[in-house]
């Protein structure tokens, strides 16, 4: 067993004894209880263990968790304030955007970093960037209207 | 214990729509009266008694309990607590399809109570009553009657209770709003009042007349998803979520190909793996460890050789080996016959015959196939993703030699199935990982185990001659169907002389339900046809279809999504429309597209899909909207380019990165056009909304390029340039 080392998820620092090779995902999942990224594919193709490693959108099931020591991870536990939603996430509701959710997480999260480096993305720039988060259940174009809402939330509030 | 099941599709019989059978277990009600309130509080418990007609394919005759306590046709039952609250409990399971929410609101509505008071207890053997599965488009037509017999069994109750306290007539007495009263006193009393201090069980045969549609308050209003904010906030814990303190993280040494069998066994180098616990089992092989990766390092350290016996064909050779190996008699239920076929095509004014071909396709849940078993002593319990968990408990039972009143299956709401989440693999290698390790083994199957050990949506080989009078009428329809099955076989055209067939094979992969079952392939056949018949006649498609339906509702779909698309739409270069129609489960629906063609690449787009959908009266016209889409995307994977492909009994595209399912790119604009039948009872809406989305596209693609596609997946390397 390697020595053991901290990562840092929801402003929160954790001790890591897992083998540094493995997934972010798994330690999250696993070894943190932290069951909101999901497994789907393994191989970075679905999107459900999105995570936000340093703000950006990332397949948790593909980055070792030594590559995430020192970088603050965001997971949708994380999203919530207080109580209070994030708007992407009250978006997803006020759309009635997920049927069975499992996709949901990685959706929020992939939305969450979208609209922060394009608050204010067109209907394509949204299908882009989502491209690689699967919707088995075929919800997309309520998901596609949820990034639309929240960033119209998002806009109205930073005004 | 034999090998798990998904190590032996050769050797199952021909079973293509599991969900026809009709075979009940043996039924056990575990919840005695006095268990029931201790677990849920003082309050009134009613039971209603389902009629038998009705109750016949959701239930199965009681054992093991005594008649006076329980009656014997219950498919649902419910409890009004001290504080008001309505417990409700069936045993469907929720897999994304809405139904917590759907059934919520019938309860509400016609128990009188707020939506927000009503709790559905749901797929759990210790607490339910027993259910034969949730599939088949069945929840809406069978268990919402029975919600709504046994709610209105217990507003009598309610009713009854104030009247008497009152001393007045229950005809005087008024129930809404989770309260009674009594106009011409103006006394009032709240269900809550009621319920304090009792511990009230009654089994009512409920005959009662329930609320038609047109007086709905609370079900036919697009209400949110119950339990939204946990699933927003990943709070809602899935199957796989499942972390009980001490559990063990369990996985199965899968053979190499389809049919070998274990020959050589040497584990001596993985007992040494720290923690694991390793079982062999017959031909089943597998591993816990405390973590996952040590799980798979044991695994790896056995070391095994396998005796391959691959089915002898590929996806290459599929079709021809289905038509060449079919079972030379067919099952009288499986064939329906009227005039003489042979003598109308024989002196036909236009015949057309064609063969068509439908791939094998996975239902590719996202939430992978996951159990969690626990030991307690003898006893036994199971979380699991399924859509049968009585049918799971079952298998449980049978597999590791135990009663079935040892075995409790809980079904968390899940993270999907398309009727491909009904057999218990996960749950018998958990429980049988389990019982070896005495702690707790969770089972989650990787997307590639999911991708090959799972089952299919059957391939098929669909086989038409038909023709057509001079009116443009049809006057004979042959239609056979190898191996795919006989969902929606039948045409709901008029035609005098008729055949259909559903010719069996033998299982080459192992397949079973799917959303809508055979009914997509046998409505792609038919309505694919049916375009071809009216070009070939030179009549208009949608025309044509009019010109030989009776069926008034069929009708009304089809004129409903032509008026919301515009049909029919003026010729473009490279652009093309299609129609196409059908009903299935009691439900009716028709789909418009509109592709387009880049004439360089290949490319085929969709630009658009209106389909229009009837269920008679709408319970949630929200949630309803959402499956309809739903269903259409879905179908756009199978009518474009999804594809199980295999050879040497290995499935060699068992990944999202070989396995194209739609994605945000193909995600034309969609419109459904909900037609509400207030007159009519409700229908399921989980499948029939898939069954016309993949003729309609294939018939625009003709109408664009004049190339006909006969197989699905219709385009999978795009369009071969003309």
């Amino acid at each position: 067993m390697p020595d053991a080392s901290e990562i840092e998820v929801n402003g929160k620092r954790y001790p890591v004894h897992y083998h540094p090779e493995t997934p972010l995902l798994y330690v999250l999942r696993d070894e943190l209880a932290l069951t909101g990224a999901k497994y789907g594919c393994g191989e970075g193709q679905c999107g459900s263990c999105t995570v936000l490693i340093g703000g950006q959108p990332r397949r948790s099931c593909q980055i070792p968790v030594s590559a995430a020591v020192g970088k603050p991870v965001t997971t949708i536990e994380g999203l919530e304030k207080d109580g209070r939603l994030h708007p992407v996430q009250q978006a997803f509701i006020d759309a009635g955007a997920f049927q069975c959710a499992y996709c949901t997480p990685g959706m929020i999260i992939s939305s969450v970093g979208l609209l922060q480096s394009n608050p204010s993305p067109s209907s394509d720039q949204i299908a882009q960037f989502l491209q690689g988060n699967i919707c088995r259940c075929g919800t997309h174009p309520r998901i596609v209207e949820a990034v639309h809402q929240a960033a119209k939330t998002m806009q109205e509030r930073a005004r | 214990m034999n090998g798990p099941t998904s190590n032996q599709p050769e050797k199952l019989t021909v079973e293509p729509e599991r969900y026809e059978l009709t075979s009940g277990p043996i039924h056990h009600f575990e919840v005695a009266r006095r268990e029931f309130f201790k677990l849920l509080g003082a309050g009134i418990a009613v039971f209603a008694v389902a009629k038998k007609s009705q109750a016949a394919q959701e239930t199965a005759p009681s054992h093991g309990f005594h008649p006076q306590d329980l009656p014997t046709d219950i498919a649902a039952w419910l409890h009004i607590g001290e504080d008001g609250t309505v417990t409700a409990f069936c045993g469907k399971v929720e897999i994304g399809q809405n139904i917590r929410t759907s059934l919520a609101q019938t309860v509400a509505d016609e128990l009188r109570v707020p939506f927000e008071s009503v709790r559905m207890v749901m797929g759990d053997t210790a607490l339910t009553p027993f259910d034969a599965g949730t599939f088949g488009s069945r929840t809406t037509p069978t268990m919402t009657p029975q919600l709504r017999r046994v709610a209105s069994a217990a507003r009598d109750l309610l009713i009854e209770a104030a009247a008497k306290e009152w001393n007045v007539s229950p005809n005087s007495v008024k129930a809404a709003n989770a309260k009674l009263t009594d106009p011409a006193s103006g006394r009032t009393l709240t269900y809550a009042a009621l319920a304090r201090g009792k511990t009230l069980a009654q089994n009512l045969p409920a005959e009662d007349p329930v609320t038609p549609p047109p007086g709905w308050t609370v079900a036919g209003k697009p209400l949110p998803k119950v339990d939204a904010r946990d699933f927003v906030t990943g709070r809602h814990q899935y199957t796989p979520d499942l972390h009980p303190a001490g559990m063990l993280y369990g996985k199965v040494l899968r053979p190499p190909s389809f049919g070998a069998a274990l020959a050589v066994y040497d584990d001596s180098a993985a007992k040494m793996v720290t923690g694991a616990v390793i079982v062999r089992d017959g031909d089943f092989v597998a591993a816990a460890a405390p973590t996952e990766r040590e799980a798979n390092a044991a695994l790896a350290a056995i070391r095994v050789q396998w005796k391959e016996d691959p089915p002898k064909t590929s996806s290459r050779e599929i079709f021809s080996y289905l038509k060449n190996n079919a079972e030379p008699k067919t099952n009288d239920r499986h064939r329906q016959q009227r005039g003489s076929v042979e003598a109308a095509l024989a002196g036909a004014a236009h015949r057309l015959d064609a063969t068509y071909n439908i791939a094998y396709i996975a239902h590719a849940p996202l939430e992978p196939r996951a159990a969690l078993a626990e030991w307690s002593g003898e006893k036994l319990t199971v979380w699991t993703g399924s859509q049968r968990p009585f049918g799971v408990r079952g298998e449980l039972a049978d597999t590791l030699h135990i009663p079935e009143s040892d075995v409790r299956v809980i079904v968390p709401d899940t993270g999907s199935a398309y009727g491909g989440k009904h057999t218990g693999d996960a749950a018998i290698e958990a429980a049988r990982l389990a019982r070896a390790a005495h702690r707790p083994v969770k089972v989650v199957w990787t997307r590639e185990e999911e991708f090959t050990w799972a089952y299919f949506r059957p391939a098929g080989v669909i086989e038409v001659k038909s023709a057509i009078g001079p009116d443009g009428k049809l006057v004979a329809w042959d239609f056979h169907n190898y191996h795919s099955g006989s969902s929606g076989i039948e045409t709901p055209y008029a035609v005098p002389n008729l055949r259909t067939e559903y010719h069996s094979v033998p299982l080459v992969l192992r397949s079973g339900s799917y959303r809508g079952l055979a009914a997509t392939a046998n409505h792609f056949a038919r309505e694919t046809h049916m375009d071809a018949l009216a070009h070939s006649a030179n009549i208009d498609p949608l025309e044509f279809r009019l010109k030989n339906l009776e069926d008034a509702r069929l009708r009304a779909v089809l004129e409903a999504a032509a008026k919301t698309f515009g049909w029919p739409r003026a010729k473009r270069q490279n652009v093309g429309f299609g129609i196409a129609a059908g009903n299935e489960k009691g439900s009716y629906v028709a789909t418009c597209a509109e592709i387009a063609v880049d004439k360089n690449s290949g490319a085929v787009r969709i630009v658009r899909l209106v389909t229009a959908f009837e269920c008679g009266a709408i319970v949630n016209p929200d949630g309803l909207r959402n499956q309809v889409i739903g269903a259409n995307i879905q179908g756009l994977g199978g009518a474009l380019f999804e594809a199980i492909e295999f050879e040497n009994g290995r499935i060699t595209n068992p990944r999202f990165s070989r396995y194209r399912v739609p994605r945000f790119r193909d995600i034309p604009d969609i419109e459904a056009v909900l037609l509400d039948r207030k007159d009519i009872a409700p229908a399921g809406a989980g499948e029939t909304p898939i069954m016309a989305v993949a003729p309609a596209i294939g018939n625009a693609i003709f109408n664009a390029t004049a190339q006909r596609l006969n197989n699905l997946p219709l385009v999978p390397n795009g369009l071969k340039k003309a």
